[in-house]
């Protein structure tokens, strides 16, 4: 079972989709449903970076007899449809288990009031399904089929509470989006596909020379999954999308936007990475990008009255580090003496930071959903006095809060720590640019915390209580992460960081499927 | 296993800085034991001098979020008065970023080709 492993781990999510729909009016049956299936996909994932981290890279061939087939006889390149799952690709399969597993925890009494909640599931395990697959491909038209699969049941979602127009602006807008992006992705895949007559990527990493086409091709795929992972000045779309989404459905939300941030790395690093001229230009776009992310998300944040509207501008924010840690790794790319220096330990800054922004992120939306529960407002100049109506939602917050803002010993600092001290080699201007943002950062989270929950008690939110448990699992659970990989950090850049930044530098290995080739 | 993260000019261990967290906690702590002995809760000394006027209600004494941070805001109006005017909400103006940003990455990507 273990070699079929990358096939179920799809596999598992798509079946339970499709059955959840049988659950239509039993809400119940059909919550526990996504959580029972989200569990089992989080047990595979885990289970599947397990092999990749003890066995190396996984290949699996659909279609061929064995799974380690990946020569047809007669044929020179693979044609099959193949699964190719490394460091980086097992690092994101985590945090997308993860956090639909989370999503579907606290979505069980979250939108116990909401109707059409086996629509909800299907559509929350269809996302699910459409990352996985977008993280672990090794084929690019395949990478294009999977983003529109996560794009679709994201939009869907987004727009789920129909009966509020804003939501279902907010999903007609995200659909929008994301149909631009697919098709300038798909125009993309097919430049590609006309000069080289393949769409694997390993094979076509291979044959990439530096040909204007080639530089289109890198060009499109580069701003539309920029654009899909919230980069400034394209990220309107975020605040939009993360506000009106159901709190539950946030933290898978959040794992699709960065399953283009990954896309955007993979482009970059293996489809493109033996480009050796143009990739410091590339890194260099990246990391610009990645400053005016965190500093235009940040100062919007500052000022937004609505706290998962703030929120969501942190998002684009935080998105800036990663940009900014891995854009200064492809800036010295082909440097090797400063790829080992400074470059590797950027890079690792910006992996790492991909998972803690996913788990405190998460953690920040649902604590602004169990707001929004019990006051039935967003709006932060209608709350005050809740701690002590909800000592549990505080404290996840608070935790939420200080690992956003870069406070030791929660995760957000190690990340953090490791971005400003790596990013500041390569130039100073750009980590002084990172602290800045950090500050105004907390400056941002002190305001949510004295509007929402600090203050005298008020009078309205008098017979205010504690959310469910299930919503409070949730949150306890990520508030736990927060806290165990700020204390362990070595532990896990050891164990899932430093593999999947070793997995982006060394494309060779991936050019030759892990060595089968 | 390692608890110290080398950044390879530095390095950070969380449990070092507990450590110097409880120690300044516990210092705060004996500061705090041994505060003004004077102090009486729920009497009139705990109430806020207001002139003679009468308290106001409590929902009206609350600094709202759109309070904090005014002067912030205010000493960057005219950069906020930007940022605010290029987020517009119209789904076209998204698409234009989108075609303005791919269109500069694409001359600098052709460009140097």
């Amino acid at each position: 079972m273990i070699e079929h492993l990358p096939a179920l781990v799809i596999a598992i999510p798509l079946f339970g989709a499709f059955i959840t729909p049988l659950f239509r009016k039993r809400y119940n049956l059909a919550a526990l449903w996504a959580i029972l299936i989200s569990g089992l996909t989080l047990v595979l994932v885990l289970l599947l970076e397990y092999q990749v981290l003890t066995k190396g890279m996984m290949i699996y061939v659909f279609g061929a007899d064995k799974p380690t087939l990946v020569l047809p006889s007669g044929y020179r390149v693979p044609i099959r449809i193949m699964f190719q799952v490394d460091g980086i690709g097992a690092f994101m399969a985590i945090s997308a288990g993860l956090m639909s597993f989370v999503g579907a925890v606290y979505s069980y009494s979250h939108l116990q009031k909401e109707t059409g909640l086996e629509k909800y599931y299907t559509l929350l395990l269809l996302l699910t399904a459409g990352i996985l697959g977008m993280v672990l491909t090794g084929d690019l038209f395949n990478l294009f089929v999977f983003l529109e699969i996560a794009s679709i049941a994201g939009s869907a979602l987004v727009g789920f509470r129909n009966y509020r127009g804003e939501a279902s602006e907010a999903g007609i807008k995200y659909l929008i989006v994301s149909s631009v992006a697919s098709l300038m992705v798909l125009f993309a895949v097919g430049i590609l596909y006309g000069q080289y007559g393949h769409l694997n990527l390993a094979y076509l990493s291979k044959q990439i020379t530096f040909n204007p086409l080639d530089m289109i091709a890198l060009g499109l795929l580069f701003t539309s999954f920029a654009m899909k992972c919230g980069s400034v000045p394209m990220h309107y779309w975020v605040p939009d999308a993360y506000t009106e989404v159901p709190s539950g459905i946030n933290p898978p939300l959040l794992v699709s936007t960065y399953a283009s941030l990954y896309a955007l790395f993979r482009v970059s690093f293996t489809l493109f990475g033996k480009i050796t001229i143009d990739m410091a230009t590339v890194g260099w776009i990246m990391s610009i990008l990645g400053v005016l992310t965190m500093f235009i998300g940040v100062t919007m944040a500052l000022v937004q009255k609505d706290v998962k509207r703030l929120m969501s501008y942190h998002a684009i924010s935080q998105t800036g580090y990663m940009l900014l840690g891995v854009g200064v790794g492809l800036t010295v790319f082909h440097d090797k003496q400063a790829l080992i220096e400074f470059g590797r330990t950027a890079m690792a800054g910006g992996v790492f930071h991909i998972i803690n922004h996913i788990i405190y992120k998460s953690l920040l939306l649902l604590t602004a959903g169990a707001l929004f529960y019990v006051t039935g407002t967003r709006n932060l100049n209608e709350m005050g006095g809740l701690a002590r109506k909800m000592p549990i939602t505080t404290i996840s917050f608070m935790v939420g809060a200080a690992a956003i803002s870069g406070i030791p010993p929660f995760n957000g600092f190690a990340s953090k720590f490791l971005i400003y001290e790596a990013v500041y080699k390569l130039n100073p201007l750009l980590a002084i640019f990172a602290m800045v943002t950090s500050i105004l950062t907390l400056a941002s989270f002190v305001k949510v915390f004295a509007s929402a929950f600090l203050g005298p008690p008020l009078e309205k939110y008098e017979k205010v209580r504690e959310v469910p448990k299930p919503m409070i699992v949730a949150m306890v659970i990520l508030a736990a992460l927060c806290v165990l990989f700020g204390l362990f950090p070595d532990f896990v850049l050891d164990k899932i960081v430093y593999p999947a930044v070793d997995a982006l530098i060394n494309f060779i290995q991936y050019q030759s499927w892990g060595g089968l080739a | 296993m390692s608890f110290t993260l080398l950044s390879g000019s530095g390095f950070w261990n969380p449990l070092l800085w507990l450590a110097l967290l409880v120690f300044f906690a516990l210092i705060g702590y004996i500061i705090y034991s041994r505060g003004n002995p004077s102090y009486k809760p729920n009497t009139d000394q705990v109430m806020p001098f207001l002139s003679g006027n009468v308290e106001p209600s409590k929902e009206k004494v609350q600094v709202k979020a759109g309070d904090i941070y005014w002067g912030f805001v205010e000493a960057l109006k005219g950069y906020y008065k930007v940022l605010t005017a290029i987020h517009t909400g119209d789904m076209r103006d998204y698409i234009l970023w989108y075609l303005g940003v791919g269109s500069i990455i694409l001359f600098l990507l052709v460009g140097g080709a």
